[in-house]
Protein backbone atom coordinates (compact mmCIF):
# COMPACT_ATOMS: atom_id res chain seq x y z
CA UNK A 1 0.00 0.00 0.00
CA UNK A 2 1.85 3.40 -0.90
CA UNK A 3 0.87 6.80 0.38
CA UNK A 4 -3.04 5.55 1.39
CA UNK A 5 -4.01 5.16 -2.19
CA UNK A 6 -6.11 1.95 -1.73
CA UNK A 7 -7.97 2.74 0.84
CA UNK A 8 -8.74 6.49 -0.30
CA UNK A 9 -9.37 5.45 -3.70
CA UNK A 10 -12.07 7.58 -5.33
CA UNK A 11 -13.33 8.73 -2.08
CA UNK A 12 -14.04 12.50 -1.46
CA UNK A 13 -11.30 13.47 1.25
CA UNK A 14 -11.89 17.22 1.86
CA UNK A 15 -14.11 19.71 0.41
CA UNK A 16 -13.94 23.01 -1.01
CA UNK A 17 -17.32 25.07 -0.39
CA UNK A 18 -15.69 28.13 -0.81
CA UNK A 19 -13.46 30.14 -2.97
CA UNK A 20 -11.92 34.08 -3.98
CA UNK A 21 -9.29 35.68 -5.98
CA UNK A 22 -8.30 39.30 -6.03
CA UNK A 23 -8.53 41.06 -9.53
CA UNK A 24 -4.84 40.00 -11.07
CA UNK A 25 -2.91 42.60 -12.63
CA UNK A 26 -0.46 45.36 -11.51
CA UNK A 27 -2.26 47.16 -8.65
CA UNK A 28 -0.60 50.16 -7.32
CA UNK A 29 -0.92 51.30 -4.07
CA UNK A 30 -2.14 48.06 -2.20
CA UNK A 31 -0.24 45.13 0.39
CA UNK A 32 0.23 41.83 -0.71
CA UNK A 33 -2.26 41.28 2.37
CA UNK A 34 -4.34 43.70 1.29
CA UNK A 35 -4.67 41.56 -1.45
CA UNK A 36 -5.26 38.92 0.29
CA UNK A 37 -8.26 40.28 1.76
CA UNK A 38 -9.99 40.87 -1.51
CA UNK A 39 -9.81 37.47 -2.14
CA UNK A 40 -10.98 36.74 1.62
CA UNK A 41 -13.96 39.17 1.24
CA UNK A 42 -15.49 36.63 -1.75
CA UNK A 43 -14.48 33.27 -0.01
CA UNK A 44 -17.18 35.41 2.58
CA UNK A 45 -19.60 36.54 0.42
CA UNK A 46 -19.79 33.11 -1.06
CA UNK A 47 -20.24 31.18 2.13
CA UNK A 48 -22.76 33.21 4.43
CA UNK A 49 -23.39 30.39 7.15
CA UNK A 50 -19.41 30.35 7.52
CA UNK A 51 -18.56 32.09 11.16
CA UNK A 52 -15.06 33.26 10.08
CA UNK A 53 -13.86 33.61 13.81
CA UNK A 54 -15.74 30.66 15.24
CA UNK A 55 -15.34 28.26 12.06
CA UNK A 56 -11.70 28.62 11.00
CA UNK A 57 -9.26 27.03 12.77
CA UNK A 58 -5.88 27.59 10.75
CA UNK A 59 -4.52 29.28 7.56
CA UNK A 60 -1.59 27.56 5.00
CA UNK A 61 -1.56 30.20 3.45
CA UNK A 62 1.54 30.35 0.47
CA UNK A 63 3.95 33.57 -0.43
CA UNK A 64 7.46 33.20 -1.96
CA UNK A 65 9.23 36.56 -1.40
CA UNK A 66 9.88 38.25 1.95
CA UNK A 67 12.18 40.48 -0.58
CA UNK A 68 9.06 42.21 -2.42
CA UNK A 69 7.62 44.23 0.34
CA UNK A 70 10.42 43.96 3.11
CA UNK A 71 8.01 41.22 5.31
CA UNK A 72 7.86 38.15 6.58
CA UNK A 73 6.57 35.80 9.01
CA UNK A 74 3.48 36.03 6.60
CA UNK A 75 0.82 33.97 8.23
CA UNK A 76 -0.10 35.43 11.34
CA UNK A 77 -0.44 38.90 9.50
CA UNK A 78 -2.74 37.44 6.61
CA UNK A 79 -4.51 35.84 9.45
CA UNK A 80 -4.69 39.60 11.37
CA UNK A 81 -5.79 41.14 8.13
CA UNK A 82 -8.10 38.11 7.34
CA UNK A 83 -10.00 38.92 10.50
CA UNK A 84 -9.01 35.02 11.78
CA UNK A 85 -7.04 35.58 14.99
CA UNK A 86 -6.31 33.97 16.57
CA UNK A 87 -6.25 30.83 14.40
CA UNK A 88 -3.31 28.91 13.75
CA UNK A 89 -1.56 30.15 10.63
CA UNK A 90 1.86 29.58 8.71
CA UNK A 91 3.26 30.47 5.43
CA UNK A 92 4.43 28.35 3.36
CA UNK A 93 7.21 28.51 1.02
CA UNK A 94 7.82 26.37 -1.83
CA UNK A 95 8.71 28.71 -5.13
CA UNK A 96 5.85 29.07 -7.62
CA UNK A 97 4.25 26.48 -5.90
CA UNK A 98 3.87 27.83 -2.60
CA UNK A 99 0.02 27.66 -2.45
CA UNK A 100 -0.19 24.54 -3.85
CA UNK A 101 1.59 23.33 -0.84
CA UNK A 102 -0.34 25.31 1.56
CA UNK A 103 -3.07 23.43 -0.23
CA UNK A 104 -2.05 20.33 0.58
CA UNK A 105 -1.42 21.16 3.90
CA UNK A 106 -4.69 22.58 4.90
CA UNK A 107 -6.21 19.06 3.24
CA UNK A 108 -3.82 17.63 4.98
CA UNK A 109 -4.89 18.94 8.55
CA UNK A 110 -8.54 18.31 7.62
CA UNK A 111 -7.53 14.37 6.75
CA UNK A 112 -6.03 14.02 9.94
CA UNK A 113 -9.04 15.08 12.02
CA UNK A 114 -7.08 18.00 13.82
CA UNK A 115 -9.38 20.57 12.32
CA UNK A 116 -12.53 20.67 10.76
CA UNK A 117 -12.68 23.89 8.59
CA UNK A 118 -9.24 25.79 7.66
CA UNK A 119 -8.59 28.75 5.54
CA UNK A 120 -5.87 28.22 2.49
CA UNK A 121 -4.39 30.42 0.07
CA UNK A 122 -1.99 33.06 -1.41
CA UNK A 123 -1.11 36.24 -2.22
CA UNK A 124 2.07 38.31 -3.69
CA UNK A 125 2.73 41.99 -4.51
CA UNK A 126 5.88 41.60 -7.48
CA UNK A 127 4.78 45.09 -9.40
CA UNK A 128 6.16 47.47 -7.84
CA UNK A 129 9.23 46.39 -8.29
CA UNK A 130 11.64 46.98 -11.17
CA UNK A 131 11.58 43.74 -13.53
CA UNK A 132 14.97 43.01 -12.89
CA UNK A 133 14.19 43.06 -9.26
CA UNK A 134 11.38 40.53 -9.70
CA UNK A 135 12.83 38.20 -12.10
CA UNK A 136 16.17 38.56 -9.35
CA UNK A 137 13.84 37.61 -6.68
CA UNK A 138 12.33 34.33 -9.00
CA UNK A 139 15.18 33.29 -9.77
CA UNK A 140 15.85 32.56 -6.30
CA UNK A 141 13.79 29.47 -7.18
CA UNK A 142 17.27 27.94 -8.38
CA UNK A 143 19.99 27.03 -7.47
CA UNK A 144 22.13 29.70 -6.43
CA UNK A 145 25.73 28.28 -5.94
CA UNK A 146 25.91 26.43 -9.26
CA UNK A 147 22.69 27.80 -11.25
CA UNK A 148 22.37 31.50 -10.59
CA UNK A 149 26.26 32.01 -9.99
CA UNK A 150 27.11 30.88 -13.71
CA UNK A 151 24.14 32.92 -15.34
CA UNK A 152 21.55 31.52 -15.50
CA UNK A 153 18.21 33.30 -16.05
CA UNK A 154 15.04 31.78 -14.67
CA UNK A 155 13.41 31.44 -18.05
CA UNK A 156 17.20 30.30 -18.98
CA UNK A 157 16.40 27.22 -16.80
CA UNK A 158 13.07 27.09 -18.69
CA UNK A 159 14.89 27.51 -21.83
CA UNK A 160 17.42 24.49 -21.51
CA UNK A 161 14.33 22.44 -20.99
CA UNK A 162 12.78 23.87 -24.18
CA UNK A 163 16.29 22.72 -26.15
CA UNK A 164 16.12 19.61 -24.99
CA UNK A 165 12.88 18.77 -25.61
CA UNK A 166 12.94 20.58 -29.45
CA UNK A 167 15.99 18.34 -29.89
CA UNK A 168 14.20 15.37 -28.67
CA UNK A 169 11.39 15.60 -30.17
CA UNK A 170 11.42 17.56 -32.79
CA UNK A 171 8.72 20.47 -30.91
CA UNK A 172 8.64 23.68 -32.67
CA UNK A 173 9.03 27.13 -31.94
CA UNK A 174 5.36 28.02 -33.28
CA UNK A 175 4.21 24.48 -30.87
CA UNK A 176 5.57 26.79 -27.48
CA UNK A 177 3.71 30.18 -29.36
CA UNK A 178 0.60 28.22 -29.68
CA UNK A 179 0.23 27.74 -25.86
CA UNK A 180 0.63 31.56 -25.41
CA UNK A 181 -1.92 31.87 -28.23
CA UNK A 182 -4.44 29.70 -26.74
CA UNK A 183 -4.02 31.03 -23.24
CA UNK A 184 -4.06 34.57 -24.01
CA UNK A 185 -7.84 33.82 -25.89
CA UNK A 186 -8.98 32.35 -22.66
CA UNK A 187 -7.31 34.81 -20.47
CA UNK A 188 -9.57 37.35 -22.69
CA UNK A 189 -12.70 35.61 -21.33
CA UNK A 190 -11.73 35.95 -17.22
CA UNK A 191 -12.45 39.19 -15.90
CA UNK A 192 -10.14 39.03 -13.54
CA UNK A 193 -7.18 38.04 -15.63
CA UNK A 194 -4.46 40.43 -15.67
CA UNK A 195 -4.28 40.50 -19.63
CA UNK A 196 -7.80 40.35 -21.16
CA UNK A 197 -6.36 40.39 -25.12
CA UNK A 198 -5.82 37.88 -27.51
CA UNK A 199 -2.99 37.77 -29.36
CA UNK A 200 -1.96 36.46 -32.45
CA UNK A 201 0.82 33.89 -33.93
CA UNK A 202 2.50 36.04 -35.91
CA UNK A 203 2.84 38.26 -32.37
CA UNK A 204 3.59 35.67 -30.31
CA UNK A 205 6.78 33.99 -32.40
CA UNK A 206 8.06 37.87 -33.12
CA UNK A 207 8.92 38.94 -29.49
CA UNK A 208 11.81 39.87 -28.04
CA UNK A 209 14.06 36.78 -27.32
CA UNK A 210 14.51 36.82 -23.26
CA UNK A 211 16.48 33.25 -23.39
CA UNK A 212 16.17 31.67 -26.35
CA UNK A 213 14.43 29.40 -27.80
CA UNK A 214 11.49 31.14 -25.17
CA UNK A 215 10.60 34.73 -25.95
CA UNK A 216 8.88 37.63 -24.70
CA UNK A 217 5.60 35.99 -25.05
CA UNK A 218 6.54 32.86 -24.16
CA UNK A 219 6.94 34.11 -20.38
CA UNK A 220 4.25 34.22 -17.93
CA UNK A 221 3.27 37.56 -15.91
CA UNK A 222 4.64 39.76 -13.51
CA UNK A 223 1.51 40.09 -11.26
CA UNK A 224 0.25 41.10 -8.10
CA UNK A 225 -2.81 38.92 -6.31
CA UNK A 226 -3.91 36.86 -4.10
CA UNK A 227 -6.44 33.60 -3.69
CA UNK A 228 -8.62 31.86 -1.10
CA UNK A 229 -10.64 28.31 -0.42
CA UNK A 230 -12.24 27.02 2.90
CA UNK A 231 -11.71 23.44 3.01
CA UNK A 232 -13.73 20.71 5.09
CA UNK A 233 -15.02 17.48 5.93
CA UNK A 234 -17.42 16.26 2.75
CA UNK A 235 -19.76 15.31 5.67
CA UNK A 236 -20.07 19.29 6.89
CA UNK A 237 -19.42 20.40 3.51
CA UNK A 238 -23.67 20.62 3.02
CA UNK A 239 -23.85 22.71 6.05
CA UNK A 240 -22.03 25.37 3.61
CA UNK A 241 -23.27 25.17 0.48
CA UNK A 242 -25.19 23.02 -2.35
CA UNK A 243 -22.62 23.46 -4.67
CA UNK A 244 -18.94 21.72 -3.06
CA UNK A 245 -16.19 20.04 -4.93
CA UNK A 246 -14.24 17.30 -3.81
CA UNK A 247 -10.78 17.00 -3.96
CA UNK A 248 -10.43 12.97 -4.54
CA UNK A 249 -6.39 12.65 -4.91
CA UNK A 250 -3.58 14.99 -4.46
CA UNK A 251 0.44 14.32 -4.80
CA UNK A 252 3.66 16.23 -4.17
CA UNK A 253 7.11 15.13 -5.15
CA UNK A 254 10.71 17.11 -4.69
CA UNK A 255 13.64 16.50 -7.13
CA UNK A 256 17.51 18.28 -7.29
CA UNK A 257 16.96 22.28 -6.92
CA UNK A 258 19.59 22.50 -9.83
CA UNK A 259 18.35 21.04 -13.05
CA UNK A 260 21.79 20.27 -14.07
CA UNK A 261 21.68 17.12 -11.73
CA UNK A 262 18.39 16.15 -13.62
CA UNK A 263 18.87 12.75 -15.26
CA UNK A 264 15.47 13.62 -17.58
CA UNK A 265 15.62 17.32 -19.19
CA UNK A 266 12.83 16.87 -21.19
CA UNK A 267 10.16 15.94 -18.34
CA UNK A 268 9.63 16.71 -14.54
CA UNK A 269 9.94 13.62 -12.69
CA UNK A 270 8.21 15.57 -9.41
CA UNK A 271 5.17 16.29 -11.19
CA UNK A 272 5.00 12.90 -12.89
CA UNK A 273 4.98 11.51 -9.69
CA UNK A 274 2.78 13.85 -7.94
CA UNK A 275 0.32 13.01 -10.64
CA UNK A 276 0.99 9.08 -9.89
CA UNK A 277 -0.14 9.19 -6.21
CA UNK A 278 -3.08 11.71 -6.92
CA UNK A 279 -4.39 9.44 -10.01
CA UNK A 280 -4.04 6.39 -7.50
CA UNK A 281 -5.54 7.76 -4.89
CA UNK A 282 -8.37 9.57 -6.88
CA UNK A 283 -8.80 5.98 -8.34
CA UNK A 284 -9.30 8.14 -11.57
CA UNK A 285 -7.32 8.56 -14.89
CA UNK A 286 -6.06 10.51 -16.69
CA UNK A 287 -8.85 10.56 -19.63
CA UNK A 288 -11.19 11.39 -16.66
CA UNK A 289 -10.15 14.62 -16.29
CA UNK A 290 -12.13 17.34 -17.93
CA UNK A 291 -10.48 20.36 -17.07
CA UNK A 292 -6.97 20.81 -15.99
CA UNK A 293 -4.75 24.45 -14.57
CA UNK A 294 -1.72 23.16 -14.82
CA UNK A 295 2.13 25.57 -14.58
CA UNK A 296 2.56 27.55 -17.47
CA UNK A 297 5.10 29.33 -15.96
CA UNK A 298 6.54 29.19 -19.60
CA UNK A 299 4.91 28.04 -22.68
CA UNK A 300 7.31 24.57 -22.71
CA UNK A 301 6.06 24.04 -19.16
CA UNK A 302 2.76 23.52 -20.38
CA UNK A 303 3.81 21.31 -23.07
CA UNK A 304 5.57 19.35 -20.17
CA UNK A 305 2.43 19.07 -17.80
CA UNK A 306 0.06 17.38 -20.95
CA UNK A 307 3.50 14.61 -21.53
CA UNK A 308 4.18 14.72 -17.48
CA UNK A 309 0.05 14.06 -16.76
CA UNK A 310 -0.77 11.69 -19.18
CA UNK A 311 -2.46 13.43 -21.30
CA UNK A 312 -0.76 12.61 -24.34
CA UNK A 313 2.72 10.69 -24.76
CA UNK A 314 6.22 11.89 -24.40
CA UNK A 315 6.84 14.22 -26.93
CA UNK A 316 3.42 14.74 -28.16
CA UNK A 317 2.84 17.63 -26.06
CA UNK A 318 3.34 20.43 -28.73
CA UNK A 319 1.30 18.27 -31.60
CA UNK A 320 -1.63 18.54 -28.72
CA UNK A 321 -1.01 22.35 -28.07
CA UNK A 322 -1.57 22.57 -31.74
CA UNK A 323 -4.70 20.28 -32.49
CA UNK A 324 -6.26 22.69 -30.39
CA UNK A 325 -7.58 19.56 -27.69
CA UNK A 326 -6.59 21.84 -24.87
CA UNK A 327 -8.65 24.98 -26.58
CA UNK A 328 -12.08 25.87 -24.81
CA UNK A 329 -14.73 23.74 -26.89
CA UNK A 330 -11.33 21.21 -27.68
CA UNK A 331 -11.60 17.75 -25.86
CA UNK A 332 -9.50 18.38 -22.77
CA UNK A 333 -9.10 22.10 -21.84
CA UNK A 334 -6.22 23.29 -19.94
CA UNK A 335 -5.80 26.78 -18.37
CA UNK A 336 -9.46 28.00 -19.17
CA UNK A 337 -8.46 30.97 -16.86
CA UNK A 338 -5.43 32.11 -19.12
CA UNK A 339 -3.05 30.53 -17.12
CA UNK A 340 -0.13 32.09 -15.87
CA UNK A 341 0.40 33.51 -19.13
CA UNK A 342 -2.56 35.86 -19.19
CA UNK A 343 -4.14 35.50 -15.65
CA UNK A 344 -1.05 36.32 -13.89
CA UNK A 345 1.34 34.82 -11.97
CA UNK A 346 1.90 36.68 -8.81
CA UNK A 347 3.58 33.29 -7.71
CA UNK A 348 2.47 32.83 -3.82
CA UNK A 349 -1.41 32.77 -5.22
CA UNK A 350 -0.74 30.93 -8.29
CA UNK A 351 -2.02 26.99 -6.40
CA UNK A 352 -4.93 28.18 -4.75
CA UNK A 353 -5.58 30.31 -8.00
CA UNK A 354 -6.09 27.09 -10.37
CA UNK A 355 -8.39 25.60 -7.18
CA UNK A 356 -10.24 28.52 -7.07
CA UNK A 357 -10.35 28.02 -11.37
CA UNK A 358 -11.46 24.14 -11.33
CA UNK A 359 -13.86 25.52 -8.35
CA UNK A 360 -15.97 28.06 -10.67
CA UNK A 361 -15.73 25.48 -13.15
CA UNK A 362 -17.00 21.93 -11.13
CA UNK A 363 -19.69 24.80 -10.05
CA UNK A 364 -20.93 26.18 -13.31
CA UNK A 365 -19.76 29.80 -12.06
CA UNK A 366 -17.10 30.09 -15.08
CA UNK A 367 -19.21 32.42 -17.45
CA UNK A 368 -17.81 32.88 -20.86
CA UNK A 369 -15.29 30.27 -20.29
CA UNK A 370 -17.18 27.45 -18.34
CA UNK A 371 -16.61 23.67 -19.96
CA UNK A 372 -20.13 22.62 -20.26
CA UNK A 373 -21.04 19.33 -17.74
CA UNK A 374 -17.03 19.39 -16.32
CA UNK A 375 -17.01 16.77 -13.93
CA UNK A 376 -13.57 16.27 -12.85
CA UNK A 377 -10.69 18.31 -12.49
CA UNK A 378 -7.16 18.24 -12.33
CA UNK A 379 -4.44 21.31 -11.15
CA UNK A 380 -0.67 21.02 -11.49
CA UNK A 381 1.25 23.48 -9.84
CA UNK A 382 5.02 23.45 -9.95
CA UNK A 383 7.82 25.14 -8.03
CA UNK A 384 11.31 26.36 -9.81
CA UNK A 385 12.25 24.37 -12.55
CA UNK A 386 10.47 21.26 -11.10
CA UNK A 387 12.09 21.00 -7.63
CA UNK A 388 8.75 20.83 -6.25
CA UNK A 389 5.27 19.99 -7.83
CA UNK A 390 2.07 19.11 -6.72
CA UNK A 391 -0.73 17.88 -8.36
CA UNK A 392 -4.97 17.73 -6.77
CA UNK A 393 -7.89 16.31 -8.27
CA UNK A 394 -11.21 17.97 -7.69
CA UNK A 395 -14.64 16.39 -8.51
CA UNK A 396 -17.71 18.21 -8.55
CA UNK A 397 -19.90 17.08 -5.56
CA UNK B 1 49.01 20.31 14.81
CA UNK B 2 46.96 17.77 12.93
CA UNK B 3 46.40 19.22 9.11
CA UNK B 4 41.90 19.40 9.23
CA UNK B 5 40.49 17.42 6.62
CA UNK B 6 38.95 19.38 3.84
CA UNK B 7 35.30 20.04 4.15
CA UNK B 8 33.42 18.31 0.95
CA UNK B 9 31.47 21.08 -0.08
CA UNK B 10 31.04 24.30 -1.94
CA UNK B 11 33.63 26.22 -0.36
CA UNK B 12 36.13 23.83 -1.23
CA UNK B 13 34.57 23.04 -4.30
CA UNK B 14 35.17 26.53 -5.57
CA UNK B 15 38.90 27.32 -4.16
CA UNK B 16 40.03 24.00 -6.47
CA UNK B 17 38.18 26.27 -9.09
CA UNK B 18 40.26 28.81 -8.12
CA UNK B 19 43.32 26.34 -8.71
CA UNK B 20 42.31 25.86 -12.14
CA UNK B 21 40.92 22.01 -10.71
CA UNK B 22 37.09 20.79 -11.04
CA UNK B 23 37.23 18.82 -8.24
CA UNK B 24 34.59 16.22 -7.10
CA UNK B 25 33.77 13.72 -4.19
CA UNK B 26 33.74 9.90 -5.16
CA UNK B 27 32.20 8.10 -2.21
CA UNK B 28 34.41 5.04 -1.18
CA UNK B 29 31.39 3.00 -0.31
CA UNK B 30 28.98 2.93 -3.30
CA UNK B 31 31.30 4.56 -5.98
CA UNK B 32 29.54 7.27 -7.20
CA UNK B 33 30.65 10.74 -7.96
CA UNK B 34 29.43 13.96 -5.85
CA UNK B 35 28.91 17.02 -7.93
CA UNK B 36 28.69 19.06 -6.08
CA UNK B 37 30.60 17.63 -3.66
CA UNK B 38 28.71 17.21 -0.12
CA UNK B 39 29.11 15.71 3.37
CA UNK B 40 27.55 12.79 2.99
CA UNK B 41 26.88 10.63 0.02
CA UNK B 42 23.27 11.24 -1.13
CA UNK B 43 22.91 7.51 -2.69
CA UNK B 44 23.77 5.82 0.40
CA UNK B 45 24.67 7.66 2.87
CA UNK B 46 28.00 7.42 3.76
CA UNK B 47 30.50 9.88 4.96
CA UNK B 48 33.66 7.63 3.52
CA UNK B 49 34.46 10.30 0.60
CA UNK B 50 37.50 10.88 -1.13
CA UNK B 51 38.79 14.25 -3.47
CA UNK B 52 38.84 13.05 -7.15
CA UNK B 53 39.71 15.82 -10.08
CA UNK B 54 37.36 15.51 -12.91
CA UNK B 55 39.13 15.96 -16.29
CA UNK B 56 36.24 17.82 -17.43
CA UNK B 57 35.87 16.98 -20.44
CA UNK B 58 31.84 16.15 -22.40
CA UNK B 59 29.31 16.33 -24.48
CA UNK B 60 26.37 19.56 -24.66
CA UNK B 61 23.43 18.34 -23.61
CA UNK B 62 21.44 21.26 -24.43
CA UNK B 63 21.64 25.01 -24.24
CA UNK B 64 20.58 28.94 -23.86
CA UNK B 65 21.39 31.99 -24.96
CA UNK B 66 20.31 34.32 -22.57
CA UNK B 67 19.86 37.99 -24.08
CA UNK B 68 18.16 39.30 -20.85
CA UNK B 69 20.49 38.86 -18.12
CA UNK B 70 21.10 39.83 -14.55
CA UNK B 71 23.08 42.80 -13.77
CA UNK B 72 25.85 41.43 -13.23
CA UNK B 73 26.23 39.79 -16.54
CA UNK B 74 24.61 42.33 -18.60
CA UNK B 75 27.62 43.33 -20.38
CA UNK B 76 28.03 39.94 -21.65
CA UNK B 77 24.56 39.19 -22.97
CA UNK B 78 23.82 37.80 -25.28
CA UNK B 79 25.57 34.57 -23.98
CA UNK B 80 25.07 31.07 -23.74
CA UNK B 81 24.78 29.15 -20.66
CA UNK B 82 24.72 24.68 -21.26
CA UNK B 83 24.70 21.97 -19.27
CA UNK B 84 27.35 19.19 -20.07
CA UNK B 85 26.89 15.55 -19.75
CA UNK B 86 31.17 14.92 -18.60
CA UNK B 87 32.70 11.82 -19.79
CA UNK B 88 33.19 11.60 -15.82
CA UNK B 89 29.78 10.91 -14.79
CA UNK B 90 28.35 14.18 -13.44
CA UNK B 91 26.19 16.72 -15.70
CA UNK B 92 27.46 20.71 -14.47
CA UNK B 93 26.01 23.90 -15.75
CA UNK B 94 28.50 26.88 -17.24
CA UNK B 95 28.93 29.29 -19.45
CA UNK B 96 30.21 28.62 -23.10
CA UNK B 97 32.87 31.14 -24.28
CA UNK B 98 34.47 31.17 -27.37
CA UNK B 99 32.02 29.56 -29.72
CA UNK B 100 30.35 31.44 -31.77
CA UNK B 101 26.31 31.69 -30.86
CA UNK B 102 25.03 29.80 -34.26
CA UNK B 103 27.84 26.99 -33.75
CA UNK B 104 26.44 25.90 -30.89
CA UNK B 105 24.70 22.30 -31.49
CA UNK B 106 23.38 20.06 -28.60
CA UNK B 107 25.62 17.19 -28.45
CA UNK B 108 29.18 18.69 -29.24
CA UNK B 109 32.25 18.12 -27.40
CA UNK B 110 33.04 21.00 -24.01
CA UNK B 111 35.80 21.28 -21.97
CA UNK B 112 35.88 22.83 -18.93
CA UNK B 113 38.28 26.03 -18.42
CA UNK B 114 38.78 28.51 -15.56
CA UNK B 115 38.99 31.95 -15.28
CA UNK B 116 42.06 33.52 -13.91
CA UNK B 117 40.37 36.10 -12.36
CA UNK B 118 37.12 37.32 -11.28
CA UNK B 119 35.18 38.91 -14.40
CA UNK B 120 32.81 40.46 -12.18
CA UNK B 121 32.81 42.88 -9.44
CA UNK B 122 32.25 41.38 -6.02
CA UNK B 123 29.00 42.93 -5.37
CA UNK B 124 27.51 39.90 -3.92
CA UNK B 125 27.69 37.58 -1.78
CA UNK B 126 29.33 35.10 -1.71
CA UNK B 127 32.18 35.56 -4.31
CA UNK B 128 33.67 32.32 -6.28
CA UNK B 129 36.19 31.74 -9.11
CA UNK B 130 34.32 31.05 -12.26
CA UNK B 131 34.56 28.04 -14.71
CA UNK B 132 33.17 28.03 -17.89
CA UNK B 133 33.02 25.98 -20.95
CA UNK B 134 35.22 26.15 -24.27
CA UNK B 135 35.48 24.28 -27.12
Amino acid sequence: MQDGSVIMAGKPLVSIVSAGLSKFGRRDNVYARELFVEAVSEVFERCPNLDPKKDVKALFVGHMGEGYEHQGHTGPTLADWAGLLPCASVRTESACASSGVALRLGVMSVLSGLYDIVMVGGTEKMTHRTTAEATEYLAMASDYPFEQWNGITFPGLYALIATAHMNRYGTTERQLAQVAVKNHKHGALNPKAQIQKEITLEQALSSRVIAWPLKLLDCSLITDGASCAILTKPELAKKFTDTPVHILGLGQASDAIGLYEREELTSLKAAKLAAKQAYEMAGVKPEDIDLAEVHDCFTIAEILAYEDLGFCKPGEGGKLAEEGVTTLGGRLPVNSSGGLKSKGHPVGATGVAQAYEIFLQLTGQAEKRQVDGAECGLAHNVGGSGATATVHIFRRG
Amino acid sequence: MAETRPTFGIECFYRFIGEGKLMAAKCNKCGEILLPPRPICNKCYSKDLNWVELKGRGKLLTYTIIHVAPKQFETLAPYAVGIVKLDDGPQLLGMIRGVELDKLKVGMNLTIDFEKASSTPATQWPTWPRYYFKQ
